[in-house]
């Protein structure tokens, strides 16, 4: 009787081994996938970049704020639809305590500042020529919004143009301190 | 359930059919059949014992080799499905899969997409089968080796005679052994590398018991394997990145988390040369045109000393210079960067030329750099030229009569200019692509010629890191071990006993059973003892 009681305990023990084994190559095959793309209630990745009047940018100085982070290029006709409604959020919001922060991904400095001139756009706009803040967010397709609250975490995941000005609204308004 | 005492003394575990020590049949099916089957020396596989609680049921489950059987055939099948189409990873990374598949193969391929298919090798029942393949090599294998090597452990020199008989070799004749004929034995089987162990006149010659290990030490093999391919999985064991990089630039190397940057400071693709490479190749070069000889880049390692946030300014310190070519990478702290693929001919800058349109006279020449190019060229003596739109990839005109690009890439460069000269200090319009002037706002004196473009490669170089390598080397050479001890050596016995004024001669192998006999044929030939019979021949 006391054999199969040790019996059932090395057997136990064993099949725990197993179990904790397969189920950690579960789990971090399952979250591979997700581990490098960023999620809502995430922290957002802390990066810096210096616009094209050449004052740096540090997400972490915007603590206490919300930010609309918006990756664009000047090429995707979807980026060039919810700029007017960014601009005017940008001026409603300001006192509010938003603010936005454009980052333009491929062009040269040429084109954007064309753009942002074409377009009235007045909120700082830095150029990722290194790409490394679009991989640290995981961005690719084009445009891409990133809702930060003011403690610094992601608040919502837009990917896709913002087509209508109630839309970024409503964005303004969840980040709002 | 208690243990079961064998006439000849021996407490057997519960569930044994042939006695550990004597070999005599404990079961009655055993006692019934012809030859006794011999594979696990009838020893009591544990996981028959007991049926009771939850635990034993998912142990007896992954303990039946039936079981292990149906999982590997399919894990076979299912990892045929998954090449019946390409998987995920290799269709083209710019396409949705879910429309990728029902485009490219019709209703096949959307069934393809639905059943998940598509990425197949990552799916969770196909993981779930790889580890349940592995839980059952575990189970299996602790349930047969244990009391196995307890049966071969406690094997009595004398045999019951039954046990013997029981042998698919065997013969019995009435007589005695004289001891001079045993010794005669002994020594041929000494030399045959036999062990002998003797007990009242009975004899047990064995050699070889490491081959029945074989199966067990290749499972472990594979169980090493197997933990080696589930640690691929673990966030820094495994990085396989690809890094396009052009000529002159310097990027951040991915998987390196910023530590590492690499400059191209060149890419070259060299072809044989009829002239100067050795003759052998010229039949090969005559019916190809060219072949590549070497595709190489030329790059730069640096390491990053303040590793800042994404986006800052890298501290670049070199770290090496080294070329890379095919099967030649450069190496660094674990990382290896392989020459991959490459594009030629990128376009970087554009010359053109401020020529009055009548007189064919040229004010100066401009050369924009594409990837930054200025706001103003100033070409002195009051002629200008001014940068008011620049688009990469020219892609028509859209609704708003504003030219398009299709991409940030320079692909088709186009210019929308313009042109200050004495005669026209407000400056005219105009709008220049490739071999291509408009006049978009009425006629120009003077327009922007096409000089010429200035190019460069892009190098694509693979990232890879594999901490797992060393775990699946060990575990590939446990296993190619176990291949070879139970495939090159045998288990073979030979047991000699007299019951009853007869003489009794049992053998015993895991394999060859033909290499057994002409083993121990010749030994015994012209001896009172009986040449034994092939009992299954």
């Amino acid at each position: 009787m006391n054999k199969r009681k040790k019996r059932l305990i090395m057997r136990s023990i064993i099949l725990a081994i197993l179990a904790a084994a397969v189920g950690y190559t579960f789990y971090s095959n399952l979250t591979k996938e997700a581990r490098g793309n960023l999620q809502k209630g995430d922290e957002a990745p802390d990066f810096v970049l210096t616009d094209l009047s050449g004052e740096a940018h540090q997400l972490s100085d915007y603590k206490g704020k919300g930010v609309f982070l918006n990756f664009w290029g000047t090429w995707c006709e979807p980026c060039k639809k919810e700029m007017p409604h960014m601009e005017k959020m940008s001026k409603e919001f300001k006192d509010q305590g938003v603010e936005v922060l454009a980052v333009n991904v491929g062009d040269s400095e040429l084109q954007a500042k064309k753009f942002a001139k074409q377009y009235g756009l007045t909120f700082p706009i830095a150029i990722d020529s290194s790409k490394e803040v679009q991989d640290a967010y995981g961005v690719n397709p084009l445009p891409a919004t990133f809702m930060i609250s003011p403690d610094g975490k992601v608040e919502e995941i837009v990917i896709g143009g913002l087509v209508k000005e109630e839309q970024v609204r409503a964005l303004f308004e969840k980040v709002k301190p | 359930m208690g243990k079961v005492k064998c006439e000849c003394g021996h407490v057997n575990p519960h569930g044994t059919v042939l006695c550990e020590s004597c070999g005599r049949a404990l079961t009655e099916e055993a006692q019934k059949e012809k030859l006794h089957d011999m594979r696990y020396e009838g020893s009591a596989r544990r996981s028959q014992t007991y049926n009771k609680s939850i635990v034993d049921k998912v142990w007896n489950f992954f303990s039946s080799v039936k079981v292990g059987i149906w999982l590997i055939v399919l894990t076979l099948v299912a990892s045929s499905l998954g090449t019946i189409f390409p998987q995920k990873l290799f269709i083209p990374n710019n396409v949705s899969p879910e429309t990728y598949y029902e485009e490219t193969y019709g209703t096949a391929g959307k069934i393809y997409y639905t059943l998940g298919f598509y990425d197949l090798y990552n799916s969770i029942w196909f993981i779930a089968l790889i580890a349940a393949i592995g839980v059952s090599l575990v189970i299996c294998s602790l349930d047969r080796v244990i009391p196995l090597y307890r049966a071969l452990k406690n094997q009595r020199v004398a045999r019951h005679g039954t046990f013997m008989k029981k042998q698919r070799l065997f013969a019995s004749k009435q007589g005695a052994i004289q001891p001079e004929e045993l010794d005669k034995i002994k020594e041929g089987l000494k030399s045959k590398r036999y062990r002998i162990r003797e007990e009242d006149g009975s004899l047990l010659a064995e050699k070889g018991r490491f081959s029945r290990w074989g199966p067990y030490v290749n499972h472990i093999g594979l169980i090493i394997f197997l933990i080696g391919a589930m640690l691929r999985s673990v966030q820094g064991m495994y990085i396989d990145e690809l890094l396009w990089i052009r000529e002159g630039e310097t990027l951040e190397i991915p998987g390196t988390k910023g530590e590492y940057y690499l400059k191209n400071e060149k890419f070259t693709i060299e072809n044989y040369d009829k002239e100067k490479d050795p003759e052998v190749f010229n039949a090969a070069l005559e019916r190809t045109g060219s072949i590549v000889k070497n595709y190489q880049t030329d790059a730069v390692l640096y390491k990053d000393e303040n590793q800042d946030l994404p986006g800052a300014k890298p501290k670049l310190v070199k770290v090496k210079e080294e070329e890379i070519r095919v099967n030649e990478p450069m190496k660094f702290d674990n990382f290896a960067l392989y020459q991959d693929s490459f594009s030629k001919d990128e376009m970087k800058a554009m010359e053109l030329a401020l020529t009055n349109k009548a007189t064919k006279e040229e004010a100066g020449r401009v050369n924009i750099d594409l990837f930054n190019p200025k706001d103003t060229y100033d070409l002195g003596k009051g002629y200008k030229v001014e940068v008011l739109g620049y688009y990469p990839d020219y892609d028509g005109v859209g609704e708003n009569g504003e030219p398009k690009t299709k991409s940030p890439v320079p692909n088709n460069p186009a210019f929308l200019f313009k042109m200050i000269s004495p005669e026209h200090p407000d400056g005219e319009i105009s709008f220049t692509a490739i071999r291509q002037t408009l006049e978009p706002v009425g006629e120009t004196e003077y327009k922007m010629e096409f000089r010429g473009i200035e190019t460069r490669n892009i190098s694509a170089l693979t990232v890879r890191k594999d901490l797992t390598l060393w775990i699946l080397g060990i575990g590939g050479a446990i296993f190619m071990i176990g291949v070879v001890q139970g495939a090159y050596w045998n288990h073979r016995r030979l047991w000699i006993r007299q019951i009853d004024g007869e003489i009794y001669v049992a053998a015993h192998t895991n394999k060859n059973w033909h290499g057994l006999k002409r083993e121990i044929n010749p030994l015994i030939e012209n001896t009172a003892v009986p040449i034994p019979e092939d009992q299954q021949a």
